[in-house]
């Protein structure tokens, strides 16, 4: 295949997978790693290179728009950031002496969770009793506006939501995903997070995670510029349209439509895996 | 009551900057990306490719310092990777700027666990995995 070709299909795949994933909310990553590895035969390595830099890419465009609603709590994210940042240089440090295929068949369970935790009704656990210690001692509790005033709210179980962390963090350096599913559970089930703030929380962790995990990347050559290129242009500008779509438009269709997409995807994955073609 | 909205309004500061910060961010590392991108289709749109098989060795900018000294030689894949680091860097950029919000705030804890934070990442910067 020839340059041109191969960057062509790259940035309109690329371009897909930013518009889809910011509609429905999944992120880049999950799509962009099954484009290149099914659909144009990229070593996983590379895909998993060029993955982390997309996530990085959405992370960073989306938080710009949202921090204009001023509710990322930067204190409960910087907190779990510790285990995150920790975790995903173990996931890199695994995915070293991780044979291909098996990386190829847990991303593939990750995709069929991911696209299971997207159509689940999320129900939004937030309260203001704070009886945790550690979340009082680590000033965590926070308040954000509504148009009734300022609502405040109390962060539960601070040791289960940290240990969460590590789990997404260590997955997210694995297989070079932002691990949003895992983080959601973490912050809205676990730790009691009101969805205002957790959304934009879980973005801001997400881009300083995989930042940490994408330098060890670069450092192993699994980061091609030839891959990077039309993966940051297409994810980048699929990523700004979706934003602006995503205002006026309902994507529960959508969504179920994609979720069946992101199944067929992992089991082809998970095949792939198995039969060890990587 | 009104020292938690007075609060909320200097964290609103913070966030505007916050937000043009990563915005710029974002803006400047892809104008990197497509300047490299272009400069490399130019050049070499023609050439075969496969990334069937992983090959680290043949990677030719995998540290800042190949990059650096690949951008000097205006080498259309040392411009792109040159975007992919400022990209990078920008969630990173968030961090160490909320590490001076909170010395702003006198928030000392927030200030270790911040530099905590920023300590990990630069540890990846160094460590060297070998494969």
């Amino acid at each position: 295949m020839t340059v041109l070709l191969f960057t062509i299909i790259v940035l309109v795949g690329a371009f897909l997978a930013g518009l889809v994933g910011s509609l429905t909310g999944l992120g880049g990553g999950v799509i962009i790693i099954p484009l290149l590895t099914l659909g144009l035969e990229v070593d996983i390595h590379y895909a998993i290179g060029a993955s982390i830099i997309s996530v990085i890419a959405t992370s960073s465009g989306s938080a710009a728009a949202y921090v204009k609603e001023g509710i990322t709590n930067v204190r409960i994210g910087m907190f779990l950031e510790i285990a995150t940042t920790l975790s995903a240089i173990v996931g890199v440090i695994i995915a070293t002496y991780m044979d291909a295929n098996y990386i190829i068949v847990v991303f593939g369970l990750i995709l069929l969770f991911s696209a299971f935790m997207m159509l689940k009704k999320k129900i939004d656990h937030s309260n203001n009793e704070k009886t945790s210690v550690l979340a009082n001692y680590f000033k965590l509790n926070g308040s954000y506006p509504t148009e009734g005033g300022v609502q405040q709210y109390a962060v539960h179980r601070v040791m289960g939501g940290f240990a969460m962390m590590f789990v997404a963090g260590t997955l997210s350096g694995l297989l070079g995903i932002g691990s949003g599913a895992l983080k959601v559970i973490g912050m809205d089930n676990i730790m009691k997070i009101p969805f205002k703030v957790s959304t934009t929380t879980s973005n801001f962790m997400i881009g300083v995670t995989a930042a940490a995990s994408a330098l060890v990347y670069l450092h192993k050559g699994q980061i091609d510029p030839a891959i990077a290129m039309p993966v940051t242009i297409g994810v980048i500008a699929g990523a700004t349209l979706g934003a602006k779509i995503l205002i006026r438009t309902k994507t529960d269709k959508l969504k179920v439509i994609f979720a069946i997409v992101v199944t067929i995807l992992a089991l082809q994955m998970i095949y792939k895996g198995l039969t060890g073609n990587a | 009551m009104s020292k938690q909205i007075k609060h909320y309004l200097g964290d609103k500061d913070v966030q505007i900057i916050l937000g043009t910060l990563l915005r710029v961010g974002v803006l400047v590392s892809t104008a990197v990306v497509l300047l490299g991108g272009i400069i490399f289709m130019v050049t070499q749109s023609n050439h075969i490719v496969s990334f069937s098989e992983f090959k680290p060795e043949q990677a030719k900018f995998s540290s800042v310092a190949d990059i650096i000294k690949g951008l000097k030689t205006f080498d259309g894949l040392a411009i792109i990777q040159f975007g992919v680091l400022l990209l990078i860097f920008t969630p990173i950029a968030r961090v160490v700027f909320s590490i001076f919000s909170f010395l702003m705030e006198k928030d000392y804890m927030y200030v270790i666990i911040g530099i905590i934070v920023l300590c990990v990442i630069i540890t990846s910067l160094y460590l060297d995995v070998a494969h």
